[in-house]
């Protein structure tokens, strides 16, 4: 019998879901997190979970884990000294960046430059050139590199060296001279090529996402060795640590310490696939799901129960070519600040954050400012006075005065400055789903609205009125959520070219040769982690535009498709979704811009983890009567404790459900039913009004 | 003469009270509206003009015209008024005539699209944006001829015309228009991205107006021009002396080597309001150099400079219009008389910016006012038949737009190499290598070309083109004469240059207005942008940021000096060198610190010209009349 291990590390706990692969019987366990060294906290919860559950640690054999520590490594500057090798000439290619200045007319008053990732006394230029086709027009001096690497070590300043060198996503030939003379100068300071990393077109995204790629890669490395290191010891040497990638695919890791860039939305990839685990079994296959934190929200699309994938990942400042889940966030969380602008008395929300320090009003570790948060308990959403073992103390008292004086500077009602609040975090939040749906060319009303985080519950009905989405989706605890999602995706890497061909002038026999020298090499990480090719499952994707277009759109295919229809599959799809999303097309001019080919491990079939069918009624699982505030008004609202509540209970609006980390609202008018996987879904009770 | 708008549903919008909650989920879906109409444009358009580099702006306008959210201010009611016809639903008009719309537009290869929005057989609201087209016809590629002398000459004028009536495109007018341009495709793309974009903002009010009632979305917009104009009320009172306060810029020269022309404004407040008078600016040019500056778009850029202090937030707008008075003197550079030529206006549009940061900042200089840093947006056309290998011999024509210097400013250095253009970006090098015959053979920020200061100017780039095909080039560019000023004891940023050299060696300093001059393969264009001025007393700046600069190759070691600062052999400060320079220096500069330092006078810098641009400085222009006065 085997088992396998999704694990979570969030801002407070750490989650655990044990799964047995072949009863599908499963153990969720928390603990808190050890954000000092997250590693610690992840032992300690495995050591709790074998404990409960009686299953030896050497059963486990599988850990799957979603981590932030690339993210936080960009978010906290906490990166590699980072020194750059590119052509002579473009030495300051990070500098210029693509000359933007943020910030409409006049922006440029106050626009402050980050400081780069890869700072310019620590980058040097190879003399070298390649053709915009590939051909070498002069070839690299080795001797001049040698003495100029040289001197660049002998700073001693050089943490991690990135090459990235002229039109390299063609011909990557002299990348691979320089990485070798590297090599020998630089020892085991780990080199990022951008041939390797991110071979498209354009040079500062380029540059700037093999940067990052070396910015996090020692503290990536550093932490997924200890951790693997840490559970051989305990599960023994059979184990196997894999770790999430932004695109929702899973990679080992080995693979991951060698491309971290691809781990910056390990994170947020994780709820989105936890996401789809339990709304897919709950019969939702296209969802919109919201994940609100404390100082941001992450929205999502997913169709036919799988998320879209974007070829960028941002994170604060930093935008890299790297894919994954396209996951939009806005800076609206939990512990986003209301402000009143003197003159305009105008409400505002955010972006500026509380954070976790000082923290809303409510929490009393010293933030006065009023929050989103502390609108929520003067409205009673938040209880106030009912506690769960481990949840954080609120104080009510501290959080009307932080919203009286928002309603003092507008000259409202603190009821009414607390409605406000939540009104406009609301829309900001429903901006963000609009973007992602209505602005594609989805209607909402044609999926189910999922909402975890630590704040989602709270705010999940209010968005289903305004997208009317239906049902609301609320699953059981959004840590356990994202372990899920851990633990039930698949390892999975790819290989990408820039193709930059006309599709009128592709033979359909040259494209598939193309094709498969790209499924090998995406294939060769997999093999190196022992999946064969038997378990591999291969998938194609193009991406095409209108020959002079910036926007490119991605087709996907498998190899059985394109010999069925060849290149015609991929111009008419692309001409259906441009027409879709911007109600016209053209007939010709194709340009292929890129291909890839994603390698997949086989899905291994799990059986399937529920809760147990109500044999109490609902009223058993109340903790106490409450009130919250809701369009003017004061409504009796009974508060439930969600780890009693059993499948078939139905709770009507208003109701509030509590559980370990985060509350449940069920708005007046509407009713949550909970299923089978112990989600709740809240649909309006007349659905026609 | 005025249009008249034809509604099907007579029943008359009510002025309703909306909470102040409803008007800020108004406003931030209005803002959201506006953005979704850049990114339908930036997908969906064709040339790298609007594509790659965001020449393009979009405006929503309540049923007056007034701008509620945007960029560059309304011309929407001016331009009612001289539109003597019907306007229907489904109606979508396109002109890019800036004579006949008040310079709404102020060249001809700027398009603009205006939709009026109907709902329930109701006029509600109007979107409208335009875009810099890549070709327009006329005398050159590219279509802003600098020899011009009339609007005929630079291409196809189309005066407000409906492309759709009810719906239904005038194919055979749009046939007529882009047989007129060399980039039809180009056109026909970018043209059919701007409808989309304006028809998306059709689609978002709407929306809105079904979600919250039409009488609210309406009065909510009342409520947003409002709150701009109580915003710039305060704003006017507090920054604004009643003691009247000049300036004056100049813009270097017409391309048929006049120049340098002055710009002068004076700026004074009478109770509330603020007024702008520009008498005694130069009068108009022969050349296409003049910019017909619209009055409200200026009022625009008053505001959009200001309101950023009171509420970062704001969706800005033209509520606060009749606060300002801009007073324009007809027959000068800034509102020249039909039919004079307009396409290089570029040039005079980026001097308003200084001259408006100069007269703006001057009052409270250590918080408010930045070093000169608008030379104006340089061009580069090249145009050619491509005949390598592989290319058939096919015509190509590449526009693209250059970035110098952001001047030092109070909030520190001015960023190398950026834009201070709202929106712009660079088209990536390996795009344009792929795309057209060219090869970037050098992409870098000119050392030492940022004025020096307590705050640095950022410095200039400097792009290295080798042409892989024969054909011709034509730039654009200014502050190539006058210096881009440094204020506060901060000095001069380096003034642009281009230099052409051809394959048997020989070296040629080419002007920065100048067209029709012939490349050949293997030629190397060096194209040298503007460094920002300084900003503040260099001998004050932390050596320890100097000696940074140096190591990162932004300022030389003998660079260093301007600012006091001396570096021994390994790179570190030396601090009594130093401290000895910089008291040498100190004593040289004397106590008496301008304001503003220019370089010298006009008469001055003419003297130096040759010596140190390689280029004769131009004639003083010479008016046939004063009918400026």
């Amino acid at each position: 019998m085997s088992y396998r291990l999704g694990v979570d590390v969030g801002g407070t706990f750490t989650d655990f879901l044990l799964l047995n692969e072949d009863s599908g019987e499963t153990y969720t366990a928390k603990v808190p997190s050890t954000p000092e060294d997250s590693s610690i906290g992840v032992l300690n919860g495995i050591a709790r979970i074998c404990e409960e559950s009686g299953v030896a640690p050497n059963k486990i054999e599988l850990v799957m884990h979603g981590t932030t520590v690339a993210t936080n490594a960009v978010l906290t500057g906490r990166g590699a000294r980072v020194g750059l090798v590119t052509t002579a000439g473009f030495e300051d290619t990070l500098q210029v960046a693509r000359s933007f200045c943020p910030g409409g007319l006049g922006g440029w008053v106050s626009f402050i430059k980050s400081p780069l990732l890869a700072p310019l006394e620590l980058t040097i230029g190879a003399h070298e050139r390649m053709s915009a086709d590939g051909e070498v027009v002069q070839p690299l001096d080795e001797e001049a590199l040698r003495n100029d690497l040289k001197t660049l070590a002998a700073t001693r300043e050089v943490e991690a060296l990135t090459i990235c060198l002229i039109n390299a996503y063609i011909n990557p030939e002299h990348e691979r001279q320089v990485a070798a003379i590297a090599a020998e100068i630089f020892g085991d300071t780990p080199i990022s090529v951008s041939s390797d990393v991110v071979p498209e077109m354009q040079e500062y995204e380029r540059t700037e996402t093999t940067v990052v790629n070396s910015y996090v890669s020692p503290e990536v490395s550093s932490y997924i060795s200890n951790l693997q290191t840490a559970l051989r010891e305990r599960l023994g040497e059979r184990s196997q640590l894999s770790i999430l990638r932004s695109d929702g695919g899973l990679a080992s890791a080995r693979a991951a310490s060698a491309q971290p860039v691809n781990m910056l939305m390990s994170g947020p990839a994780g709820g989105v696939a936890g996401a789809i685990y339990f709304c897919e079994r709950a019969g939702f296959r296209n969802i919109l799901s919201f994940d609100m934190g404390g100082t941001s929200t992450d929205v999502a699309l997913i169709q036919d129960a799988r998320a879209r994938v974007r070829r960028e990942t941002i994170v604060g400042d930093v935008r890299v070519r790297a894919p994954s889940v396209d996951v939009r966030t806005v800076g609206a969380g939990g512990g986003s600040i209301a402000f009143v602008p003197e003159l305009t008395k105008a409400l505002r929300v955010g972006p500026e954050s509380a954070g976790a320090v000082p923290g809303p009003a409510c929490y009393m570790k010293g933030g006065e400012a009023p929050t989103v948060c502390d609108a929520n308990v003067v409205l009673g959403y938040l209880p106030s006075d009912v506690q769960l073992g481990g949840k954080m103390e609120i104080n009510h008292e501290a959080s009307v005065k932080a919203v009286q004086s928002i309603a003092d500077a507008i000259g409202i009602e603190l009821m009414e400055a607390a409605e406000g609040i939540i009104k406009i975090v609301n829309e900001s939040m429903f901006g963000a789903l609009r973007l992602v749906s209505v602005e594609q060319g989805y209607d909402p009303r044609d999926f189910a609205l999922v909402g975890f985080g630590g704040a989602g519950p709270l705010h999940a009905n209010a968005l289903g009125i305004l997208t009317n989405a239906w049902p609301v989706i609320v699953p059981k605890g959004p840590g356990v959520l994202c372990a899920y999602g851990d633990a039930t995706t698949q390892v999975q890497d790819e290989a990408a070219r820039t193709y930059l061909t006309m599709a009128e002038e592709l033979s359909d026999s040259q494209m598939l040769t193309d094709l498969h020298e790209l499924r090998d090499r995406a294939a060769k990480s997999l093999l190196a982690d022992g999946i064969d090719q038997e378990q591999q499952e291969v998938s194609y994707q193009a991406d095409l535009r209108y020959v002079g277009q910036a926007f490119q759109i991605t087709v996907d295919f498998t190899e059985h498709e394109l010999r069925d229809r060849g290149v015609a599959l991929l111009t008419e799809a692309f001409d259906a979704e441009h027409e879709q999303l911007f109600t016209f097309k053209l007939g010709d001019g194709h340009e292929i811009l890129m291909i890839r080919a994603v390698v997949k491990a086989a899905t291994r079939s799990m059986a399937e983890a529920g809760i147990e069918t109500s044999n109490t009624t609902v009223d058993e699982c109340k903790i106490q009567d409450s009130r919250f505030y809701y369009e003017a008004a004061w409504h009796d609202a009974p508060v439930y404790n969600r780890d009693q509540l059993q499948c078939g209970h139905t709770l009507e609006g208003p109701a509030i459900v509590l559980e370990m980390d985060s509350t449940t609202v069920v708005l007046p008018g509407f009713s949550a039913v909970v299923d089978r996987m112990g989600n709740l879904l809240i649909n309006p009770v007349n659905p026609e009004e | 003469m005025t249009a008249t708008i034809i509604q099907t549903n007579q029943e008359p919008l009510t002025e309703v009270e909306v909470d102040g909650v409803t008007v800020d989920i108004i406003e931030n879906a209005l803002r959201n509206a506006r953005e979704e109409m850049d990114t339908v444009l930036f997908r969906t358009a064709m040339s790298p003009g609007i594509r790659e580099q965001g020449d393009c702006f979009p405006m929503i306008a309540n049923r007056e015209g007034k701008m509620v959210v945007g960029q560059f201010g309304s011309f929407i009611a001016p331009f009612l008024r001289a539109y003597d016809e019907e306007i229907e639903e489904g109606d979508l008009i396109l002109t890019n005539d800036p004579y006949l719309c008040n310079a709404a537009v102020s060249h001809l290869p700027d398009w603009v699209v205006l939709v009026p929005i109907f709902k329930d057989g109701r006029h509600i609201a109007w979107s409208a944006m335009f875009g810099h087209m890549s070709d327009n016809g006329g005398m050159v590629p590219g279509s802003i001829p600098i020899e011009a002398t009339t609007i005929y000459q630079e291409g196809i004028r189309i005066p407000p015309t409906k492309l759709y009536k009810k719906g239904v495109l005038q194919s055979d007018l749009l046939e007529l228009i882009l047989h007129n341009v060399r980039t039809p495709q180009w056109n026909r793309f970018d043209l059919n991205a701007l409808v989309a974009a304006c028809n998306t903002a059709a689609k978002r009010c709407v929306e809105l107006a079904e979600r919250f009632g039409d009488d609210v979305l309406v009065s909510t917009m009342e409520v947003m021009l409002k709150r701009n104009y109580d915003a710039m009320k305060h704003i006017i009172e507090l920054f604004i002396p009643e003691e009247p306060r000049e300036f004056e810029d100049y813009l270097c020269d017409d391309g048929m080597g006049n120049g340098p022309y002055r710009i002068k404004c004076r700026l004074w407040r009478e109770g509330s309001t603020a007024i702008f008078d520009f008498d005694g600016t130069d009068p108009q040019a022969q050349s296409s150099v003049n910019f017909y500056l619209n009055e409200d778009m200026f009022k625009m850029f008053f505001g959009s400079f200001t309101i950023n202090v009171v509420d970062p937030q704001i969706v800005f707008n033209d509520g606060f219009y009749d606060l300002v008075d801009v007073r324009i003197p007809e027959g000068t550079l800034l509102k020249p008389k039909f039919p004079a030529a307009l396409s290089g206006r570029t040039h005079a549009l980026g001097r308003i910016f200084d001259l408006l940061g100069a007269l703006l900042g001057m009052g409270a200089p250590e918080q408010m006012l930045n070093a000169a840093g608008f030379s104006d947006s340089p061009h580069l056309f090249y145009s050619g038949y491509d005949h390598r290998s592989g290319k058939g011999g096919e015509w190509f024509q590449l526009f693209q737009i250059g970035f110098g210097g952001v001047p030092g400013r109070p909030v520190g250095d001015g960023p190398d190499g950026h834009s201070l253009w709202p929106g712009f970006t660079n088209v990536p090098n390996e795009f344009i290598e792929s795309y057209f015959p060219l090869r970037i053979e050098r992409y870098e920020t000119i050392c030492d070309s940022g004025g020096a200061g307590l705050h640095r100017g950022g410095n200039g780039l400097s792009v290295a083109y080798r042409f892989l095909a024969d054909g011709e080039i034509g730039i654009h560019d200014e502050r190539w004469l006058t210096h881009p000023w440094g204020v506060l004891g901060g000095e001069t940023g380096r003034r642009s240059t281009k230099k052409l050299v051809r394959t048997d060696g020989s070296e040629q300093w080419l002007p920065a207005k100048v067209e029709g001059i012939k490349v050949r393969v293997g030629d190397l264009l060096y194209y040298n942008t503007w460094g920002g001025g300084g900003w503040g007393d260099p001998f004050a700046r932390d050596p320890e940021l100097v000696r940074q600069d140096v190591r990162r190759r932004l300022v030389s070691t003998e660079g260093a000096k301007r600012y006091g600062v001396v570096l021994d052999g390994d790179g570190k400060v030396d601090t009594a060198a130093t401290e000895s320079l910089r008291k040498k220096l100190r004593h040289e500069r004397g106590e008496d610190i301008p304001l503003f330092n220019l370089g010298g006078s006009i008469d001055e810098i003419k003297s130096r010209c040759e010596e140190e641009t390689f280029l004769p400085p131009p004639v003083t222009p010479r008016f046939p009349t004063q009918q400026a006065a």
